[in-house]
């Protein structure tokens, strides 16, 4: 892939991409390491300093002695690892795979389900017909309410005499212990977030060429194989990026049961909730080591889906790394055309976290 | 990205906690000094009478303003932001309205001052429980200013068609009267009593209730956890016993406050356990309320006679990185004294620590409960009173809720709890 040899080809069609392509020169480079450091200065300052600030503050502990005039003994002493080897030992280890467990759980049974919801949203959403910005507004309310809000109004639909039991016809206790709270934080969650994949979906489906489903049409090719041939494959690439970001935000899911359901519930209890436990009585060191565990947990869930699946979260960069993959080569168009909404995802992602704290 | 987020939500919480020095706190029995400008950290004002309150302060102390903070409506938000600003050593809060519960947390960690007693000139004046809440170690750290108690609420219609003329002071005479009523055409298709009991902090109130009522304690004088005993065993099985049998309706373990207030104003419950705020509620005749008119209240009824309530309420606190803290300290006086909390009664209807407004005719009147809200408060007892007062709730919980239900062994629940607390309270 040289520079020039493209342009040459088809300098009208597309003039920008190749540009783009360019080599740095050396005074250039460090015109762009300038002009990116108060990116990398503000990034440093809300990204890296407050995680290593949370790495150090694990391995402390404070306030856990009193002195003889009942006086909590001030200060904090140094613990090394305990504070994380604490969380795998006896009733707390039991409470914190019993989290883990359920974390998992949401996140796999939510995003499958929100997945082909989403995906069934966007091809709807997609289609031409009266009254599609309707469908399309109402489609998306779900995601513009507030989680702790939204938790609320199901809460109030899984009350005791609640719609939801009234129209099941059964005295159904949705937020006593068991699969029927599980249940109920599923629904609320799916509901609600099935919405932002097809949204990104639909983003995806957008980039597709009318061109290559006439030429499906011509050759006779039934909807269901146009579907799985041609649709499917053609918005993997923005459907990934939205699956990743499901995922990586069901793994620290905290306000939805802690709403719904209520704290200190083993049914509905998350890996954030236990964190939250610990720095809400004061005891940041192993709230921090708690926050620590599932920092990590997300980062591998999330690299082994990159690596899995192939998720191409930082589009054209690995495209111009050399040999990266044959494959990537006639996939490059999709993800240019993805790059926007992922950006939006990353906004949209941060505000609903912020909500949630 | 977002864990991120959250790991900078959690070191901005803790930044300065770890480099705590020793600070102005509380240790050295508190000089309460200084004049001038101080701030009042609450929770919501809903009723606009603090404010009100609060101009008739500043009117007569064109010095000593006194500026309204207010926090979140929600209790453990107010505690959060009042724990940041402890730990943060901020002198942002001068008077902090604390409730009742988190005296002793605060006062371990020196967060608020100690108040000599002589201070507090009519600290005799207020009902003793209330001012025991805010002691930790037998030492002054607040005064009461508002109070709260547990009462019974009754269909007194439904009892009166039964042939009942008094209230059921006991647990038994209370079952006695739900099958009498049953037996009545009014009674059909009623539960008998309901409570607080979803996993939260009012089932460790009903819970301490039904153990103290039973002649139990949870924590003792001494501070030691004692609920692994036979009068606590009795109390929890009268509530397991009332999910067994169906005299508590299956759905109560999903009811807060509000739910239990609306099962009884849609007449579904005979008996009710819950707050004075239910009774200008209930007695709303805009159609919200079925039973306007029709119910009275009573004491909490108890094993083998009155039961015991558990206190709600709040202490007015000086937080110890505080400037004039002698502004403060009278402050707290006027909040306390006789003529506001009268004013304070009649406008929010929130229950009062000064003993004689109870018996005052006029307020009587205006709340026909005063009598049986006094004599619930006056025998009422404290949740414990414990430094880790979070963990020691959530272990309450843990194990009340379990046992009603899942309906599990009680007494392995107690023996467990009492384990558990006993971690808890010693270290």
């Amino acid at each position: 892939m040289t520079a020039t040899a493209p342009v040459a080809e088809r300098p009208a069609k597309e003039p920008k991409q190749p540009k783009r392509q360019q080599r740095f020169n050396e005074g250039t480079g460090r015109l762009a390491a300038l002009l990116l450091s108060p990116t990398l200065l503000v990034l440093g300052l809300v990204v890296l300093f407050p995680i290593i600030s949370a790495l150090r503050e694990s391995l402390f502990t404070s306030g856990t002695t009193l002195d003889e005039n009942g006086f909590i003994v001030k200060g904090s002493t140094f613990v090394g690892l305990d504070n994380y080897l604490d969380i795998f030992k006896g009733d707390t280890g039991h409470r914190f795979w019993n989290a883990f467990y359920n974390t998992t759980f949401f996140t796999v049974v939510c995003v499958v389900l929100e997945t082909v919801l989403g995906v069934a949203m966007a091809l709807i959403m997609h289609k031409a017909f009266k009254g599609r910005g309707i469908v399309r507004a109402s489609i998306l309310v779900p995601w513009a309410i507030p989680t702790v809000v939204s938790a609320l109004l199901w809460k109030w639909i899984f009350q005791a005499d609640g719609i939801a039991n009234q129209l099941i016809g059964t005295q159904v206790l949705w937020s006593t212990e068991g699969w029927q709270s599980k249940l109920s934080v599923i629904i609320a969650d799916t509901w609600k977030t099935a919405p932002f994949i097809g949204l990104l979906v639909l983003a995806g489906l957008q980039t597709i060429p009318a061109e290559v489903y006439e030429a499906a049409k011509v050759d006779g090719a039934s909807v269901w194989k146009t579907f799985t041939r041609i649709t499917l494959p053609l918005v993997k690439p923005a459907l990934l990026v939205a699956v990743l970001f499901r995922i990586l935000d069901t793994l620290r899911i905290f306000d939805l049961p802690f709403v719904l359901v209520g704290p200190h519930k083993d049914s509905v209890e998350t890996l954030s909730m236990l964190a939250y436990d610990q720095a809400f009585n004061t005891r940041y060191g192993p709230a921090a080591a708690y926050a620590t565990v599932l920092f990590v947990y997300v980062a591998v869930v999330a690299y082994a889906f990159v690596k899995i699946l192939g998720a191409d979260v930082i589009g054209e960069a690995r495209a111009r790394k050399p040999g990266g993959g044959g494959g990537n080569g006639k996939r490059w168009r999709k993800k240019n055309a993805a790059q926007g909404a992922p950006n939006t995802a990353v906004g949209a992602v941060t505000v609903s976290g912020g909500g949630g704290q | 990205m977002a864990v991120a987020s959250s790991l900078a939500l959690l070191a901005t919480a803790c930044g300065s906690g770890d480099d705590g020095s020793s600070s102005g706190g509380g240790s050295s029995a508190a000089a309460l000094e200084g004049r001038g400008p101080i701030t009042l950290a609450s929770g919501k004002d809903t009723s606009g009478n603090l404010q009100h309150q609060l101009d008739a302060w500043n009117s007569s102390h064109p010095n000593e303003k006194v500026e309204l903070k207010e926090l979140p409506d929600d209790a453990d938000a107010q505690r959060q932001q009042m724990v940041q600003n402890a730990q943060n050593q901020s002198d942002a809060y001068s008077v902090l309205v604390m409730d009742v519960v988190w005296t002793s947390e605060f006062a371990a960690n020196q967060w608020i001052s100690q108040i000599p007693e002589d201070k507090v000139p009519d600290l005799g004046k207020l009902v003793p429980a209330t001012v025991e809440t805010a002691k930790y170690r037998d030492k002054l750290y607040g005064v009461p200013i508002t109070s709260d108690g547990g009462l019974l609420y009754y269909r007194k219609d439904l009892l009166t068609a039964a042939g009942i003329t008094d209230a059921p002071k006991t647990w038994d005479e209370l079952l006695a009267d739900c099958q009498k009523v049953a037996a009545t055409p009014g009674g059909k298709g009623m539960s008998c009593y309901a409570g607080q009991f979803e996993k939260y902090e009012g089932l460790t109130v009903n819970f301490s209730e039904a153990v103290n009522s039973a002649g139990g304690e949870i924590v003792d004088k001494d501070g030691k956890p004692n609920v692994d005993t036979p009068e606590a065993l009795a109390g929890l099985q009268e509530l397991q016993n009332g999910f067994k049998t169906g005299a508590i309706p299956k759905a109560a373990i999903t009811y807060k406050e509000e739910e239990s207030r609306r099962a009884f104003q849609d007449g579904k419950l005979l008996f009710l356990r819950n707050w004075p705020y239910v009774y200008s509620l209930a007695n709303k005749t805009d159609g919200s309320s079925k039973i306007a008119g029709k119910f009275a209240v009573a004491p909490l009824p108890g094993k083998d006679g009155p039961g015991v309530s558990s206190l709600g309420g709040h202490d007015y606190a000086i937080s110890s990185f505080a400037k004039n803290k002698a502004t403060a300290m009278d402050f707290i006086n006027f909040m306390a004294s006789e003529a506001q909390q009268k004013d304070n009664l009649a406008k929010t209807s929130l229950a009062p620590t000064w003993a004689s407004l109870y018996d005052d005719p006029a307020l009587t009147k205006q709340f026909p409960y005063l009598p049986q809200l006094k004599a619930s408060i006056a025998s009422a007892q404290p949740r414990p009173r414990v430094v880790k007062y979070g963990d020691v709730t959530a272990a309450i919980q843990q194990a009340a809720y379990d046992a009603l239900s899942k309906q599990s062994d009680p007494k392995a629940a107690l023996a467990a709890l009492q384990t558990k607390l006993q971690s808890l309270i010693t270290q």
